[in-house]
């Protein structure tokens, strides 16, 4: 008797190794939904910000740090510009060096992850040590020794935070990597002769890919609010209007002792939601990746007793 | 009698325990286990052998010895005529075609992100074989029919998820056979598989067997080994034990060990209820391998002597092997 | 007399990820007698374990429940958590499937059943540890490996402690959910040797669920067979190999390959169980089925008895040939 009359039954798969997995969980979890609400407004908003900003981004529109009315819902900040439109532009600064370190984080943190994870051995020793040196170098300091010798600019910004970023990447990757290196039907691979970059390509980094953009939004996160505290504390591209750039503006020009609440707390607001944005995506990403985070089982509910009313045997 | 396909002599597999930073510092031996310990046997085309044994009796270990997965300490793999225990990487990789290997898991042996068609023709692919695409598609149908997956189109563009696991597991044949390899290594082929499903795999392997396929089939499950193998090896703690056709070595098991095991095997008529031999205690570890007969502390009819002289396996019936000083 | 144990018109079903629901268990009903011994025998997915969990209460919160089941005449599912809490590892307890792994691995073995025995305020302190090591001796476990790690066990000793966890009550019932399959031809053999001791020794009764046929076969007085969520057979195990009478039965055992019968082709059941998230018409194993004929495509047959206890749900009416 052949297969072919066998019917297809549907066992599920570990539902991350199926395909569309990211674009599933992202449609079907609330906070991952919101999470992707704001950042997609955000960036519009940035990217559109020549286009829509409704001041010029030089032009004094009235007095320093003039409140907040109709025609300005933020006020002005010490030079007398409308805050909307520094908030749009400072957003797209933030965005760029935000991507731009985590791209660098992502394309360091991930190689060597892979390598890590995939040959061990000396490799995986040689790699994971240099990562420990890494992950101990103080980032402020690093930025200001940077800052002094070549001079702050948003290239050496993006540089600095990506450099220190990438290890968080590295070990993530390095461990979902040795995992799936395990996997039956990699060993198979594996025993049937394919090499190694076959193997890595066709059959690891498919299995690591929601890891990796997971943990890309969650850098993203981090890599935002380093540039706004290295920002903040002067160290950033004095050319460059990022929203750290407006906080610590607003703070040199004595902001806060004028009660102009609108030029400090806007900034750090959007940098928040943005944050916040990345934060529920990447984290309902990890959520649904990661089986053992599930804990339904530690749910106080028990299962319900309910009365056959209404199922005749008929039905089913 | 036609010639050997495959022929392990003395087969000798160890992995060193790893000690650990106190152990190094406290400079504790070194312990290996020895996962095989000197293992002989033959496969001819067309042959099914069993190695069969319960875990930790280097059954795995000496599948993967034989497909060169683990590198070997000592003795001999013979694949048509040549040993390949000292055959470097590149020029095992042609090899690696006449060899093939089914593994225990239906549901981890497949890439969850392929489909079927892709799954069986990577094998193509990696070694280059079948020009063109229409080639390869070609090949591909093939081999899916050959595993009675038909009509081939129906299953082609499933993904594994999708597949009932005898199905999966049918698949993973195919991209064994795809190859057209000579020697097929089945570990465990079945045991994941639910019962109504397994006996057409295991025809399915019988029918492959016809054809002119070698089968090393690993198993722990003596009643499928003794119905579907033309020979039996079975393994304890490292060693060949006993080795013969199935039948003999079913009907007329030589060793206390194989007999041991055989009483105990459930049977399916209730009024088949029996006191087998039970044995007490569990497989020692193969680290710290009893002197002598390396059953002897479990055996129900060992005598000093086996404390002392390891037996070798010899004849004690014609073709029937069995390593025991009191048979 | 009462039997010790009644499901009657038990129905399980899941609520699934996507909407809809997985319909596990269907009209699942029968009875367990002090000291006997039923074997719940099916495949992957036909709602054996899913049964079992009912009967402890173990159900988790995407399930629902409906139906009865009685210990000693109470219905202990009625009033949820609090009717079944009391009667949960008291009266029944359960090996789960894979126990030797369910151990708390950052315990010793000995303190975990002493958990047990506090919790269920059977003993506590000293004469809880001195009852933990009696306990592991019955099981054969020596009482001086109580401080040892999960671990540091082998898997037969694992399954073994969890044996004797599932003992510390002194329960009625024992229910072992594939007690056996992860482990060696040797130590099944060993473990199936210790229920066995231990329920005659105890008096248990016990409910052996499992894909295995030929453990039901040697250890078994009765077996229900499932399939699809639904019962296909109810008899002794004898009546089962010697005189099935569901189509279903028969194929089991003829896929099951026997030492001692080893010229006996074994067969393979063409096809897959039904997807249980829809509804069927007509018998579920139809499709695979040798012997249906039409009625089998539009009716689904209901349980009947046979004379001799057996009851199935076949609409064949005479005996199918072994």
């Amino acid at each position: 008797m052949t297969a072919s009359g066998m019917m297809i039954e549907a066992p599920s798969a570990p539902a991350q190794t199926r395909r569309g997995f990211v674009l599933r969980t992202l449609r079907r979890k609330p906070a991952a939904t919101i999470g992707l609400v704001i950042l997609v407004l955000v960036t519009l908003t940035a990217v559109l910000a020549p286009v829509i900003a409704p001041y010029g981004l030089h032009t004094q529109v009235g007095p320093v740090f003039g409140s907040p009315s109709w025609s300005h819902p933020l006020g002005l900040d010490d030079g007398g510009i409308d805050m909307v439109t520094l908030l749009m532009w400072g957003a797209r600064i933030s965005l760029v060096v935000g991507f731009a370190a985590t791209l660098v984080s992502m394309a360091i943190g991930g190689t060597i992850g892979v390598l890590a994870g995939y040959f061990g051995g000396a490799v995986d020793t040689v790699l994971m040590r240099i990562t420990d040196y890494f992950l101990v170098v103080p980032d402020v300091p690093l930025m200001i020794v940077v800052a002094a010798i070549w001079g702050p600019s948003l290239f050496h910004i993006v540089i600095v935070i990506g450099i220190l970023l990438w290890t968080g990447t590295a070990r993530v990757i390095r461990a979902q990597v040795k995992s799936v290196r395990e996997r039956v039907y990699v060993k198979r691979a594996r025993a049937l002769g394919a090499g190694h970059t076959r193997i890595v390509v066709r059959h690891v980094l498919p299995q690591v890919a929601p890891l990796l953009i997971a943990n890309t939004v969650l850098t993203v996160a981090v890599a935002i609010f380093d540039e706004t505290a290295l920002s903040f504390l002067g160290l950033g591209d004095p050319s460059r209007i990022s929203l750290g750039k407006v906080i610590e503006n607003a703070f040199e020009r004595a902001a806060i002792s004028s009660g102009a609440w609108w030029a400090i707390v806007p900034p750090g607001a959007v940098v928040a939601l943005i944050i916040l944005g990345c934060s529920l995506v990447g984290g309902a990403l990890e959520d649904a990746l990661n089986p053992r985070l599930r804990v339904a089982h530690l749910s106080a509910r028990t299962f319900r007793l309910r009365p056959l009313v209404g199922r005749s045997e008929g039905a089913l | 009698m036609s010639e050997a396909l495959l022929e392990v002599e003395d087969l000798v597999v160890r992995y060193p325990v790893p000690r650990g930073l106190v152990g190094t510092v406290a400079r504790r031996p070194r312990s290996t286990v020895h996962a095989v310990d000197g293992v002989s046997f033959t496969l001819r085309p067309g042959e099914m052998v069993a190695l069969v044994g319960e875990s930790g009796c280097g059954k795995t270990s000496t599948a993967q010895a034989v497909m060169r997965l683990i590198d070997v300490d000592a003795g001999a793999v013979r694949f048509e005529g040549r040993d390949l225990t000292g055959v470097g990487t590149r020029a095992l990789r042609p090899l690696r075609r006449r060899l093939q290997m089914v593994y225990q898991d239906p549901y981890e042996s497949l890439d969850p992100r392929l489909r079927v068609r892709q799954a069986v023709e990577e094998p193509l692919l990696i070694h280059r074989l079948g020009g063109s695409r229409e080639e390869r598609a070609r090949r591909v149908r093939e081999a899916l029919e050959r595993v009675e997956l038909t009509p081939p189109d129906l299953f082609l563009d499933r993904y594994p998820h999708e597949l009932s696991g005898g199905q999966r597991q049918r698949v993973a044949i195919a991209a064994a056979l795809v190859l057209e390899p000579v020697l097929l290594v089945a570990d465990e082929p079945v045991s994941m598989l639910d019962v109504s499903v397994r006996a057409g795999v295991l025809s399915l392997l019988d029918s492959l067997k016809s054809g002119g396929l070698a089968i090393l089939m690993i198993t722990h499950d003596l009643s499928t080994a003794a119905r579907f193998a033309d020979r039996i090896a079975v393994m304890y703690l490292g060693r060949v034990v006993e080795e013969g056709t199935a039948d003999a070595v079913v009907r007329d098991p030589q060793h206390p060990y194989t007999r041991a095991l055989l009483s105990v095997v459930p049977r399916r008529d209730p009024r088949e209820r029996h006191q087998g031999t039970v044995l007490r205690g569990e497989t020692p570890d193969a680290v710290h391998i009893p002197s002598g007969c390396r059953f002897h502390p479990r055996c129900p009819i060992a005598v000093d002597a086996c404390r002392v002289d390891e037996p070798p396996l010899e004849a004690k019936r014609p073709d029937h092997r069995a390593a025991c000083l009191l048979v | 007399m009462t039997p010790l144990l009644q499901v009657e018109g038990l129905h399980v079903w899941f609520d699934l990820a996507g909407g809809g629901e997985l319909h596990a268990v269907q009209d699942v009903g029968f009875t367990l007698e002090p000291g006997e011994r039923l074997g719940l025998v099916g495949e992957s997915g036909c709602g054996k374990t899913t049964t079992a969990l009912a009967i402890m209460g173990l159900l988790p919160p995407t399930a629902s429940a409906a139906g009865r089941v009685l210990f000693d005449g109470k219905d202990v599912l009625a009033g949820g958590e609090a009717t079944i809490r009391p009667h949960r590892w008291v009266d029944v307890a359960i090996v789960f499937q894979g126990a030797m792994n369910a151990l708390n691995p950052v315990r010793p073995i000995g303190s975990q059943i002493v958990e047990a025995l506090e919790l269920h305020d059977v003993a506590r302190g000293a004469a809880a540890r001195a009852r933990a090591g009696e306990l592991l001796e019955s099981v054969g476990i020596p009482a001086r490996r109580a401080d040892r790690f999960p671990h540091e066990l082998s898997g037969g000793m694992r399954q073994r402690a969890a044996i004797a966890m599932a003992l510390s009550c002194e329960p009625k019932v024992l229910i072992a959910d594939e007690p056996t399959t992860a482990l060696d031809v040797m130590v099944q053999a060993q473990i199936l040797e210790l229920l066995d001791g231990l329920c005659r020794e105890f008096g248990l009764a016990l409910i052996l669920v499992t894909h295995d046929l030929p453990v039901v076969a040697q250890l078994c007085d009765r077996g229900v067979v499932m399939y699809a969520g639904r019962i296909a057979e109810r008899a002794a195990v004898d009546e089962l190999y010697h005189r099935p009478h569901h189509p279903y039965t028969r194929l089991l055992f003829a896929a099951t390959p026997d030492l001692d019968d080893l010229d006996q082709p074994i067969i393979s059941i063409p096809g897959a169980p039904p997807r249980l998230d829809r509804p069927l018409d007509g018998c579920p194993f139809r499709p695979r089925c040798d012997r249906a004929f039409e009625r089998c495509a539009v009716e689904r047959p209901e349980l009947r008895g046979f004379g001799d206890g057996r009851t199935a749900a076949c609409h064949l009416d005479s005996l199918v040939p072994a």
